[in-house]
């Protein structure tokens, strides 16, 4: 029998990002705020310091910031035909854990969607006729358009202090900036980070062919930076070890670095940390949360009861919890119908390496950021004419390499033996010269009839519940895409002056032992009406309207960008309906 | 009645809670306390926040404003603060006013006995009777809490509170605060709260072997607690002669000035007082302070490093910092402001007592987050990487690089620090 | 200095105690944010000697194994001298070598490729097995030999066999045993020196890695000029002794 603790106004699941900022609004409200996180607390000086905090193996390849497979896993198979089996351990995309969740280990890199992503389906039926999709693509509108989103974009990048280069201030194109960006109120925060030669060398090779390069907007900062709720954050150093590390200098936006130093005053907030919420719980009619089931690090198991209940674990674990506790219809790819678990879609990327002269260029690879680097646009969503190209969807392109690390990044001519004075020798030529970039064409996924989440039948976790069934699989769009975009990227490389160009194009079947970012989307997606999404455009479920679900969970298909900036976005823009809209009027804030 | 009174303790605490409360402390007509007089109360309250009575009667983490019960490290054994709620059997709610104003002012206990000066009446003497009973106005609003606290466990011969008679006629000249004619309104408010209520010098100002204060020294700093109470003198150097009115002012309000955070036991203190004290005051005190002559006021130009540059410990200490310290205070020791403290120029780093350095790169420390400066950032403990040698040669790097100059930081040092922190809890 | 971190006890079985507590409770975080001095978790560092996994005659065989990968020559130490069997060694007798951490729950089954490793066997099993199988290999293809008494010629013979799938392993599977081996060496090699391998920073100077500098913004702008740091490891700071 689970303990019942004292009455909240809020119960919010999960403690990262979108915790963070729903838990830092709602407490403004003057509401009572409990966020529950399965991880532990964290926080820079005393996880992550300057002392050890650049330590590859511990972090980079043995993955110790990251959620433990044997405390919650997910299984995977590449189509229904298969039996799906767990991931024992991760490999395609790495699951954050803790207070922080992923906004501690990320790279930073702090990308807005194009105005035309949001209505995707309408866009590319206008533009080129409905016929022009493949039959099976499910891509749909988000119920939301730029105009709605952009004070959210902005009010991110402003509490994170984001460094960048605006390509279009109030419709007005920049010099230097990304001139494809949809409209932006104001500057970025702070400058664009400063380049290395690699970065500095793609951006005029890009030049040479054509394009506009610009910088990369990123959330490590270009300068020191005090945000609108009073916190600094310093400027970063460059050490290269960002992604899958805690920054330990608190100049990576990051729950930490933004947010946590304001909320944890608040006499009205509580965190409860090493927690695993297991159920939203319902009343008798099905239609109301009354809180959440939870267990502590002892095995006990509470009750917390609360008017409101915000979801904010990542996208798998969002899905997970909603069909474990019975909210919404699961979503069946024979019929198409139901929305649980529908549109689940990942990131098409693909990279290559450019060996230079070595006597003629020094890189310095270990002298980088997590989101510093050169970029194009010119061939991301609908910037350029799918039409003679037979496929829709793209990505940028840009020289974004993050470090110089010896384990991850070394990197050897094909040619080259595994092993032996030969592979040192090859090492030690094209350590300080080679562009090792493995995501360099961050391409888009759209979303599929047969690319779904379910629960599986026969896998566990250890408190008896089923896990998540990934089921997915690249279709030839994708890989098309894919290819186009590393066709352009191999002719920037040349255009450098590589000698060598390799690249490595993205191949199906898609393989969940091969790292390709942890954009991990949809499955509680958003939309204009419930037949077809979960969430209403503020994020509030349909069918239980105390129940709002923020994340990448909510994307109908994923764009060809980084996913962070949108998930910020998305949830101020919630917070800002819960706060004007649900408080004074609990209930529907959209009527089916 | 009881209804009646929780309910009042609920108005107060909202109060408490409710931004600043700007009241004057003027003369006021009422004799004695009037429980309507809900001005006294505020005032009370707001005197209460001034003298930082939380700082050792509240147990952090209580729950219970100040029912007494922390423990308070003196040089000559541990105490423990009394219960100050009103209850009448373990609190004072059966002390008169009477009682309540020879307790804050004469250090005597009920029944003549005699308190020890780790309640500091030596500074509360110097208080009002008017200020004294808006104190007492105050805590007779609280929940009453029954929380009988512990005897003191002080050695032989300090046990004996009579001893304390000799104490206090040897060292403590009872009376209230004079104004002198000769300086502002402003000056004289300012030293009648650092040298009353905020009792600047019971942490600032070095204490003779029978644990009172040197007065020739007063307010250059003062080793307690495993920390070192910075030098609050007009020095250039080791004061606050370099910082301006506003930057004083800053720094008490936000915890955060130019080149330092407020970490270790003045944390505490900004945090739970200075930092919801009025803009006056704090100027009135750092006015005052400003007028308080150190030792170097007038020669701060020899900028000659006590040790030099080319000493092997110098260049250990310079390898050191820029594989440790350079990434936040970076390499010309400038640090981000509000964020990593400054090294160059920092009064801090330049005490003559290292203790306070020691603590920070040995244990580390989070430094106070405000309303106004909520970052709060933290330093990570080197304790585990850094041998002694390691250490004393970053601190006396630190302490002699960019213009700055202090004695050097011995290996010895650094073991002995390293012996004294490994008890406490902070 | 010695004194538990909290990742040794984790490592322990005092996790299993400390789980079963009935004092075990979650923590509230509230009430601004917490310090506690003494939380940091450093690396424990590896101190050479002795062996913690592997038997004398195994250590020997990863020795000369390990010396074959990353042979000695003038760009640097050998795999040996640079502590890559020391580092295997530790890394199997702790949480890596057990899989802590991973989905352990059945049933295993065998899956497609792109499904990932779905063996219950751990790191420190296949070694065991595999060394056992590899030393009859070699025995029966090279006169009765082990690996260690080889020629570098035979052992490089050995080791390609491995590589290419052509020398059988009782048991096991020969190149997924290379691919383990190569990968921990590897790793030992080029990770912080803190954990046993990568003896006095030499894969590092080999490449031109600084090692765990935290700051380069002085070098940031400086295109296409070789950073002038020595480097330094969590616990390797030559200049902190000169």
């Amino acid at each position: 029998m689970a303990r019942r603790l004292p009455h909240k106004d809020v119960v919010i699941i999960g403690f990262g990002w979108t915790g963070s900022i729903l838990a830092n609004e709602l407490t403004d409200e003057g509401l009572d705020v409990v966020a529950i996180e399965r991880g532990p607390w964290r926080d820079t000086a005393t996880d992550f310091p300057i002392s050890y905090a650049q330590d590859e193996l511990r972090y980079r390849i043995r993955h110790e910031m990251f959620l433990r497979n044997s405390q919650m896993s997910v299984t995977f198979r590449n189509n229904a035909n298969q039996t799906a089996l767990p991931v024992r351990t991760w490999g395609a995309f790495m699951l954050g854990n803790g207070v922080g969740g992923a906004g501690l280990h990320w790279n930073a890199e702090f990308w807005r969607f194009l105005p035309s992503d949001f209505t995707l389906k309408s866009h590319l039926t206008q533009r080129y006729g409905a016929n022009f999709l493949p039959d099976d693509m499910t891509i749909q509108d988000w119920g939301i358009t730029w105009n709605d989103i952009e004070p959210y974009y902005d009010q991110f990048e402003y509490l994170c202090g984001t460094s960048g280069t605006a390509g279009n201030l109030r419709g007005e194109i920049q010099d230097g900036g990304n001139p494809f960006e949809g409209a932006r109120s104001r500057p970025y925060p702070t400058p664009a980070m400063k380049q290395g030669y690699g970065h500095t060398l793609f951006a005029e090779g890009a030049r040479k062919l054509g394009y506009k390069p610009f910088p990369q907007p990123s959330g490590n900062l270009s300068h020191s930076y005090t945000n609108p709720l009073g916190v600094t954050l310093g400027q970063c150093t460059y050490c290269g070890f960002c992604e899958w590390f805690g920054c330990a200098n608190y100049s990576k936006a990051s729950p930490q670095t933004t947010i946590l130093p304001v909320l944890m005053r608040k006499s009205n907030f509580e965190g409860r940390t090493d927690c695993e919420v297991t159920k939203i719980n319902l009343d008798n009619t099905g239609k109301r949360a009354t809180g959440v089931t939870f267990v502590d690090s002892s095995g006990e198991e509470f009750e917390q009861r609360a008017d409101l209940v915000i979801l904010c674990a990542f996208s798998l674990f969002n899905v997970q919890l909603l069909l474990l506790s019975g909210i919404g219809t699961p979503y069946d790819p024979q019929s198409g119908r139901g929305q649980i678990g529908r549109n689940f879609t990942h990131q098409t990327v693909a990279g290559g390496l450019g060996f230079f002269d070595k006597d003629k260029y020094n890189f310095n690879p270990f002298v980088s950021a997590g989101a510093i680097g050169m970029c194009i646009d010119e061939f991301n969503g609908d910037n350029f004419d799918h039409g003679p190209l037979g496929f829709v969807g793209g990505g940028y392109i840009g020289q974004v390499q993050t470090n110089g690390r010896p384990i991850e990044t070394t990197a050897v001519p094909p040619d080259t033996p595994a092993w032996g004075s030969k592979w040192k020798q090859a090492l030690k030529d094209n350590y300080l010269s080679t562009i090792n970039v493995g995501a360099a064409c961050h391409g888009s996924m759209y979303s599929y009839r047969d690319n779904y989440l379910s629960l599986d039948p026969t896998y566990k976790d250890r408190f008896g519940r089923p896990l998540v069934r990934i089921t997915l699989d690249f279709h030839d769009n994708e890989i098309k895409m894919s290819n186009f975009l590393l066709e352009k990227y191999g002719e920037i490389l040349q255009a450098m002056g590589a000698k060598q160009v390799v690249k490595h194009p993205r191949k199906p079947p898609y393989d969940v032992t091969a790292y390709q970012t942890s954009h991990l989307n949809g499955g509680a997606i958003m939309g204009d009406n419930p037949g077809n999404s979960a969430l209403n455009r503020y994020l509030q479920s349909w069918d239980v309207p105390n129940l709002f679900v923020m994340g990448a969970s909510a994307y109908p298909q994923n764009a060809g960008y980084n996913p962070t900036g949108t998930v910020g976005a998305l949830a101020f823009w919630s917070a800002h309906a819960i706060r004007s809209q649900y408080l004074k009027n609990p209930g529907p804030l959209v009527h089916a | 009645m009881h209804e009646h009174k929780s309910l009042l303790a609920t108005l107060v605490r909202l109060l408490l809670f409710a931004s600043a409360v700007i009241v004057p402390s003027g003369p006021i007509m009422a004799a004695g306390i009037d429980k309507q007089d809900f001005g006294q109360i505020q005032r009370g309250r707001y005197l209460a926040v001034v003298g930082d009575c939380a700082a050792c009667h509240t147990l952090p983490g209580s729950g219970h404003a100040l029912a007494g019960g922390r423990p308070i490290e003196t040089p000559f054994g541990t105490m423990f603060a009394p219960n100050i709620t009103p209850d009448p059997t373990t609190g004072i709610g059966a002390w008169t006013d009477r009682e309540f104003i020879d307790a804050m002012t004469k250090g005597t206990g009920r029944n003549g006995t005699h308190l020890y000066p780790a309640m500091p009446y030596t500074y509360y003497t110097k208080v009002t009777r008017d200020d004294v009973l808006a104190i007492r106005a105050y805590l007779n609003t609280l929940p009453p809490v029954y929380n009988p606290v512990k005897a003191d466990q002080l050695p032989f011969p300090f046990n004996i509170r009579t001893s304390m008679i000799v104490w206090d006629d040897l060292f403590f000249s009872p009376g209230q605060f004079q104004p002198r004619a000769d300086k502002s309104d402003e000056w004289n408010r300012g030293a009648y709260l650092a040298e009353g209520l905020g009792h600047c010098g019971l942490c600032h100002t070095p204490k003779n072997f029978m644990g009172t204060d040197k007065t020739s020294e007063r307010l250059q700093g003062n080793a307690l607690q495993g920390w070192f109470a910075s030098n609050i003198t007009d020095d250039r150097r080791r004061g606050i002669g370099g910082w301006s009115i506003s930057e004083i002012v800053d720094y008490l309000k936000a915890g955060h000035g130019r080149k330092t955070l407020g970490t270790g036991l003045m944390a505490e203190t900004i945090g739970q007082s200075t930092s919801h004290m009025t803009d006056a005051d704090l100027k009135a005190i750092a006015v005052y302070l400003k007028d308080q002559p150190g030792q170097n006021a007038g020669n701060n130009e020899d900028r000659t490093p006590a040790v030099a540059s080319d000493q092997p410990i110098m260049k250990r200490g310079r390898s050191v910092y820029a594989d440790e310290c350079s990434g936040c205070h970076a390499g010309d020791g400038k640090g981000t402001e509000h964020l990593f403290p400054a090294l160059d120029g920092s009064a801090v780093v330049q005490q003559t007592d290292p203790t306070s350095l020691l603590h920070v790169v040995l244990r580390g420390t989070r430094s106070v987050g405000t309303d106004k400066a909520p970052t709060a950032a933290a330093m990570p403990e080197f304790g585990w990487l850094l041998n002694d040698n390691e250490v004393a040669a970053v601190l006396t790097y630190i302490r002699n690089s960019w213009g700055n100059t202090a004695p050097a930081v011995s290996a010895e040092d650094v073991r002995k620090a390293r012996h004294a922190f490994v008890e406490r809890s902070d | 200095m010695h004194r538990l971190t909290r990742r040794q006890l984790l490592g322990s079985s005092a996790l299993a105690l400390l789980l079963m507590s009935p004092v075990a409770r979650a923590a509230v975080v509230k009430g601004g944010l917490p310090w506690k001095p003494g939380s940091a978790d450093p690396p424990t560092a590896v101190t050479p000697g002795g062996w913690h996994y592997f038997t004398p005659q195994e250590a020997k065989t990863v020795e000369a194994f390990v010396d074959r990968l990353i042979p000695p020559d003038e760009l640097s130490p050998g795999g040996k001298e640079s502590g890559c069997a020391v580092f295997i060694d530790r890394q199997l007798a702790g949480p890596y070598g057990r899989l802590d951490g991973y989905y352990m729950s059945g049933p295993f089954q065998k899956g497609t490729k792109q499904q990932g490793p779905q063996s219950s066997v751990t790191p420190a099993q296949h070694y065991r097995k595999a060394l056992a199988a590899f030393d009859s290999a070699c025995r029966e293809k090279f006169a009765g030999k082990a690996f260690v008494d080889l020629t570098d010629t035979q052992k490089d013979e050995a080791i390609k066999g491995l590589e290419d799938g052509s020398l059988k392993l009782a048991g096991t599977d020969a190149q997924d045993f290379f691919k383990l081996v190569l990968k921990n060496t590897q790793n030992g090699f080029l990770a912080d020196p803190i954990y046993g391998g990568n003896k006095n920073m030499a894969s590092w100077k080999m490449i031109g890695f600084p090692g765990a500098h935290y700051d380069y913004r002085n070098w940031i702008d400086r295109h296409n000029q070789r950073v002038k740091l020595a480097p330094v490891g969590i616990s390797n700071h030559p200049d902190w002794t000169q």
